[in-house]
């Protein structure tokens, strides 16, 4: 049986995207590179968009890499239903294109937080979080200056009141992100959009932990029973 | 050749730290009668014509879709 394929854009600026590849490898599927400039997502199962600084963040986060030749290919499939991960800028990225609800403004502190991050895994029923459990503690790196995610009362109630709070923040919230979000979904469950960096815990030499690892496990399992 | 002014600010209801770091150092620099500042951002487009309807209509997408985010921003737009 062929390996799961799954994509890794690549943007200017992109930082994580060899991180991101090498965890979908360890997870037992094949990356596939793609270029934000192509308008092909090459027929992959899943697409994930790594951290970074797309576009160097002018203007916003995420805004000008919204408008990237394959985003728009991204958009269409995602809409039909193609599981996309969003990791830090990646997660800007998704809330640019209006993919997910909200935005990520500056922490609320100013600074650039890095620093291995305690997490609570809120919804184990997506693609991406299936091989965790609903309540499950985890740790892994969060690196940004643009993590605070805001959306107004009725869009967080909805958020809350339909659980597509996929992740909180433990013991300290690191940029003022509203009720401690640190990663969302949309309402099909297909597109989740995550501020912390899972792809940097997937080997105890280099990460903090090796949690980070059930994202990329979780989606190739799903791929592999479709 | 005409020039077009958009500005663009978070809405009320986000906060602003960088206002709010501004602010604090008012009152250490002598100024008292300040309560509030809120950052926004200025740009300025050149027009190859003049700034006519059609003109501010385009200009007007080009804010909505490129140099705010309309889910934490607002714009005005001003011919200069």
């Amino acid at each position: 049986m062929d390996a799961a394929r799954v994509g890794v854009i690549t943007f200017p600026g992109s930082l994580d995207d060899r991180d991101a590849a090498r965890a979908v490898r360890l997870a037992g599927a094949e990356p596939v590179a793609l270029w934000h400039a192509d308008n092909d997502l090459q027929g992959v199962d899943a697409v994930v968009l790594p951290g970074g600084f797309s576009y160097g963040d002018y203007l916003r986060a995420g805004a000008i890499a919204r408008f990237a030749p394959l985003m728009g290919e991204l958009v269409a499939a995602a809409d039909a239903g193609l599981p996309v991960l969003g990791i830090c800028n990646g997660f800007q990225v998704l809330c640019e294109s209006h993919l997910l609800p909200g935005a990520l403004l500056p922490n609320a502190g100013l600074h650039f937080v890095c620093r291995d991050q305690r997490l609570r895994i809120d919804d184990a029923e997506t693609p991406w979080t299936s091989d965790y459990s609903e309540g499950q503690e985890i740790v892994v790196p969060i690196k940004n200056r643009d993590g605070r995610f805001v959306a107004d009362a009725a869009t967080l109630n909805e958020l809350e009141e339909s659980g597509r709070i996929v992740a909180r923040y433990l013991d300290l919230n690191p940029n003022g992100s509203v009720n401690d979000i640190a990663g969302i979904r949309n309402e099909a469950g297909n597109v989740v959009g995550l501020m912390p960096h899972p792809e940097h815990a997937v080997e105890s030499l280099t990460g903090p932990s090796t949690d980070g690892l059930g994202f990329f496990t979780s989606i190739v399992k799903r791929l592999v029973a479709a | 050749m005409a020039r077009v002014v958009v500005d663009v600010m978070l809405k009320p209801e986000i906060l602003d730290p960088q206002g709010q770091a501004i602010v604090r150092k008012l009152p250490q620099l002598g100024h008292t009668a300040v309560t509030s500042v809120r950052q926004g951002k200025r740009f300025e487009l050149e027009l190859d014509g003049p700034a006519d309807e059609a003109a501010l209509d385009e200009i007007r997408k080009i804010a909505e879709t490129l140099l705010t985010n309309t889910v934490i921003e607002t714009f005005e737009l001003r011919v200069l």
